[in-house]
């Protein structure tokens, strides 16, 4: 087992190197960043102050690692737009990013595995089409449009939940419920088919040849085999909320991670943008491994390949 | 007599198909007594792990069993709710399986699976429980058995994990093991310790064996009575002698010589084959079902279906219009050629 999550951690890592190669070339994309910095009326004596000023005259490779650097110790370099370090600002809004994320994929899990399952166990009843229905919609709706409509109804129409903000916990219900939706319908055909599966596993015969109760076949024998994958999908897609979060923080109006992209985007502030890619592809790699490692611990024979 | 363990009259199960309804098991009798094994042999599709599976109610949600009589230890099985059958089974009857490689969960190991049949009927703590699994996964040849419960399947060969099958099946001590197949995803040289190994068990526990197969050196082996199954139907049944000695059934006939006898079978020369394929099953048969792929067929086996009679003794019984003389008679000049 510590064979194998050193492993997994040690991919990680090159993972993380790599994206923080892609992230640093960002800052060339539009062409000379000295250039795309300075105002249109700017002089070449102005640009190459520029130049000289951000460090962009030095060779690319110091730049790189100059930067790498930095933001492994959690500098992140300083927001054009908000003369701010971008870490500061990062870490200020990064809590509600995660807060809404975690409500989220709780609500879409404890939504599609029940869902999932019992679809499994009847397969073709009328639970079964209900979960049927409620993935095609899940599918078919655009996030935006279902917030919206949530908006109009709950807050709106019946008054019943707050529109924008993040005063209180009842401000993320509908924050939490339309971005957990678009996941629910991908887990829970996942689960509803890697139950079908394992059901009709050899195992599962075992299991109550031996006499055991249906409920233990069920959460103990088939349960902790079907469930594999989802784990998989639930780290990829927890990571995905995060960095995709953008729409639904914008509607919601939510001062959160994919706010602040947004806004960044916005304002081509790069050292921003930068900040918060880098920052949002460590959390996704760390979420895959901790599903592999996970996965690792659910499935021995995952362990020994 | 000894009580049988085990009765069945009229067994059926008629299975929901697309088509219509297949009779996979039809009016199958039979009775074991206490400490006696039954094979019951016959090729691929013939019925017989739909004959174990219906005792032990383990059938598919499309089957539906019936039968006239069904008792296990004197308790009638039928009717009986999924929770009182869930009682029984791994208890008073247990399962072995032909797929060792996958009827164990992969996710869990070995002590924990042999644990939980224990556990689940009787009320040990996990220490006792662990020390029976111990205990018995010696007695099926296992070395080092204590060190093996914290191993999980995959860590294990075929032969290995279907010994672990054996012990697990043993956990409760039952009356009654149903072996479905249990040799025949094994190698040769496995499949012999395998049997030997469950002709002692029954042996030492005095467990009666329902062993399933299509091997017939095997029920030479191990078997007290014979089943010859065929297409839903037995067609004929008796005790090993009887049944070897005097096979009474054109199909039990064919299936004898397509055995090789070292010795007498020459190099080179064709083994006995069956020709022609298993009649479809779905749908009301009335005829012998033995008719479309039997030598001697005429007009009086396609007449109506045709019913267990005694061949030689009275405990000897085949499904056939012809005298038993017959087709024993042409055996031996088959193998003689």
């Amino acid at each position: 087992m510590l064979a194998y999550a050193l492993k997994r951690l040690g991919i990680a890592l090159l993972v993380a190197l790599t994206v923080s190669i892609i992230t640093f070339s960002m800052v060339y994309l539009p062409g000379d960043p000295a250039m795309a910095l300075a105002p249109e009326s700017a002089s070449q004596e102005d640009i190459e102050h520029i130049r000289r000023v951000y460090g962009f005259d030095r060779p690319i490779l110091v730049q790189y690692f100059d930067w790498l650097v930095n933001a492994v110790q959690g500098d992140f370099g300083h927001s054009h737009y908000l003369n701010e370090p971008a870490a500061n600002v990062i870490f200020d809004r990064l809590p509600t990013t995660m807060l809404l994320g975690a409500c989220a994929i709780t609500f879409a899990l404890l939504l599609s595995i029940p869902l999932g399952v019992l679809a499994a166990i009847r397969p073709n009843s009328i639970i079964d089409r209900i979960a049927l229905t409620i993935a095609v919609v899940g599918q078919a709706m655009p996030t935006f449009w279902f917030a919206l409509t949530m908006m109009l109804w709950f807050g709106i129409t019946w008054r019943l939940l707050p529109i924008t903000g993040t005063a209180s916990w009842k401000n993320f219900i509908m924050p939490a419920v339309a971005l957990g939706y678009y996941v629910t319908p991908g887990v829970m055909r996942l689960t509803r088919a890697g139950m079908l599966d394992v059901l009709a596993s050899d195992y599962i015969r075992t299991a109550r040849a031996k006499g055991l109760r249906p409920m233990r076949v069920l959460f103990k024998h088939a349960l902790r085999n079907a469930i594999l994958p989802v784990v998989s999908l639930a780290a990829v897609q927890f990571g995905f909320m995060l960095g995709g979060s953008i729409v639904i923080e914008t509607i919601f109006a939510i001062n959160g991670l994919g706010f602040l992209a947004w806004e960044s985007i916005q304002r081509a502030d790069l050292p921003m943008m930068q900040a918060i890619v880098l920052v949002l592809s460590v959390f996704y790699i760390a979420l895959t491994l901790l599903a592999d490692l996970l996965n690792a611990f659910l499935d021995p024979r995952i362990r020994v390949s | 007599m000894v009580k049988p363990i085990l009765e069945v009259e009229n067994l059926c199960v008629d299975i929901d198909v697309p088509s219509g309804v297949l009779s996979a098991v039809q009016n199958v009798s039979f009775s074991v007594a206490k400490g006696e094994t039954l094979c019951i042999v016959g090729e691929s599709g013939c019925g017989k792990s739909i004959t174990a599976l219906s005792l032990m109610n383990l059938l598919p949600k499309t089957a539906n069993r019936s039968a006239d009589k069904l008792t296990l230890d004197e308790r009638d099985l039928r009717g009986l709710r999924e929770r009182e059958m869930s009682n029984i089974r791994g208890d008073q009857m247990a399962m072995i399986f032909q797929e060792p490689m996958t009827s164990l969960n992969p996710t869990y190991t070995i002590g924990n699976q042999l644990e939980e049949a224990m556990r689940r009927h009787r009320d040990v703590s996990a220490s006792e429980a662990r020390d029976r699994a111990v205990f018995l996964l010696e007695k099926v040849g296992i070395t080092g058995a204590r060190g093996r419960l914290g191993q999980y399947p995959h860590q294990l060969s075929g032969g290995l994990r279907q010994r672990v099958m054996i012990a697990m099946s043993l956990m409760c001590e039952p009356a009654l093991i149903l072996a479905d197949e249990p040799t025949t995803a094994l190698d040769v040289t496995i499949q012999a310790q395998i049997l030997h190994l469950l002709a002692d068990i029954r042996d030492e526990f005095e467990t009666s064996l329902i062993l399933i197969t299509h091997d017939l050196g095997i029920v030479a082996r191990v078997a007290d009575r014979v089943a010859v199954m065929y297409a839903g139907e037995f067609v004929e049944t008796g005790t090993a002698e009887q049944v070897f000695n005097a096979p009474s059934h054109p199909y039990t006939q064919g299936l004898l010589r397509c055995i090789p006898i070292p010795g007498k079978t020459k190099r080179g020369a064709h083994l006995g084959a069956i020709p022609g394929i298993v009649p479809n099953l779905v749908g009301k048969m009335d005829t012998c079902h033995f008719a479309s792929r039997c030598p001697y067929v005429d007009d009086k086996c396609l007449s109506g279906p045709v019913d267990l009679r005694a061949a030689f003794e009275a405990s000897h019984q085949y499904r056939c219009v012809l005298s038993p003389k017959v087709c024993a008679g042409n055996l031996k000049s088959g193998t003689a050629a």
